[in-house]
């Protein structure tokens, strides 16, 4: 019985996480489904700016559904994917891009870990090489005394 | 020296954190930079919000500066905000122009009365569909455009009076300079 519950729980469980990660649900009027597989990628590669921790596939927010009937316009119009993020990049700035792209704006934000990991390093080397350095120094000075 | 390393690492990590909260309380983080500011307002034409008859379109208003308050009837915001354009929109000496975002137009009409109408026109968006082309994601926002149709100041958010003050007034004033 126990068991039968704890099965169920799970089960639940899951079902929620599985809703968790549903996507917001909008009826739009998809060609094919290349066509709706390449939406939900696009529309998850840009921010929702009412919520901004959520990207436009996923946000219920009423701005994020009207951008992607906008995006989706703009699809049916033959834009590419550069061009239907340039236009969103035009009125909201390069916010909107999750992914940010490399220009001299987010130059730290791209190699800044990397130069953070770099020094980390060099820091961990120096310290290591001058240790051994002075550990060698005073076994050569102790040598006379405890060779034997 | 050596001892002294680990102080230095976590006097370097206090800086940072600490420069970083700094920096994070000086500004607003929610706050979406426009990239519009310096550009040319986009063209829109859109309807009275009393007479959905006449439209209001961007050439229409060249030739001297003007305010454009976004607002809505469902906004708490902007009922927050109202008061002070109440006490001041008319002292700008620039028009202010209303510009009711995906509203009912019946809720707008009705808060105006309600609230009184510091605008000189009120025009409605009600898809939000010009309000995309000004980048616009919340409500209130306001823009301050000069005589040429160039988007030239934003704020997100309620105006207060300081903010009026200090951010609002001295820029018209620079407009109305240049227009001279």
């Amino acid at each position: 019985m126990a068991r039968a519950m704890r099965t169920l729980l799970c089960a639940l469980l899951f079902a929620v996480i599985g809703t968790a990660h549903a996507q917001a649900i909008d009826p739009l009027p998809f060609k094919d489904h290349a066509e709706e597989v390449r939406f939900q990628k696009l529309t998850a590669q840009l921010r929702c700016l009412v919520c901004q921790n959520e990207n436009l596939a996923d946000s219920n927010a009423e701005l994020a559904r009207d951008l992607r009937h906008e995006v989706f316009e703009l699809m049916q119009q033959g834009k590419s994917d550069e061009e239907i993020k340039q236009y969103l990049v035009a009125r909201y700035s390069k916010f909107v891009l999750y992914d940010p792209p490399l220009d001299r704006g987010t130059l730290l934000l791209w190699f800044g870990p990397a130069l953070i990991l770099v020094a980390g390093a060099l820091a961990v080397g120096i310290t290591v090489r001058r240790r051994s350095r002075a550990a060698s120094a005073a076994k050569t000075a102790a040598e006379p005394g405890d060779d034997w | 020296m050596n001892r002294l390393l680990p102080l230095f690492g976590f006097l370097l990590l206090v800086a940072l954190f600490g420069f970083g909260i700094w920096w994070n309380t000086g500004h607003d983080q929610r706050e979406v930079p426009s990239p519009l500011i310096g550009k040319n307002a986009p063209d829109f034409s859109l309807p009275y919000l009393d007479d959905p008859s006449r439209t209001l379109r961007k050439a229409d208003l060249l030739g001297k500066p003007y305010l454009i308050n976004v607002f809505a009837s469902w906004c708490v915001a902007c009922a927050e905000e109202h008061p002070v354009l109440m006490a001041e929109g008319r002292q700008l000496g620039i028009p202010v122009i209303g510009y009711d975002y995906k509203d009912d137009p019946a809720d707008a009409k009705a808060w105006l009365a309600q609230h009184g109408n510091p605008y000189d026109r009120v025009i409605a968006d009600r898809e939000g569909r010009t309000a995309i082309d000004f980048g616009v994601y919340g409500a209130p926002e306001s823009f301050l455009v000069d005589a040429k149709g160039v988007i030239r100041y934003k704020r997100i958010g309620p105006f207060t009076p300081e903010l009026i003050e200090q951010e609002l007034k001295p820029r018209i004033a620079e407009l109305q300079r240049e227009a001279r």
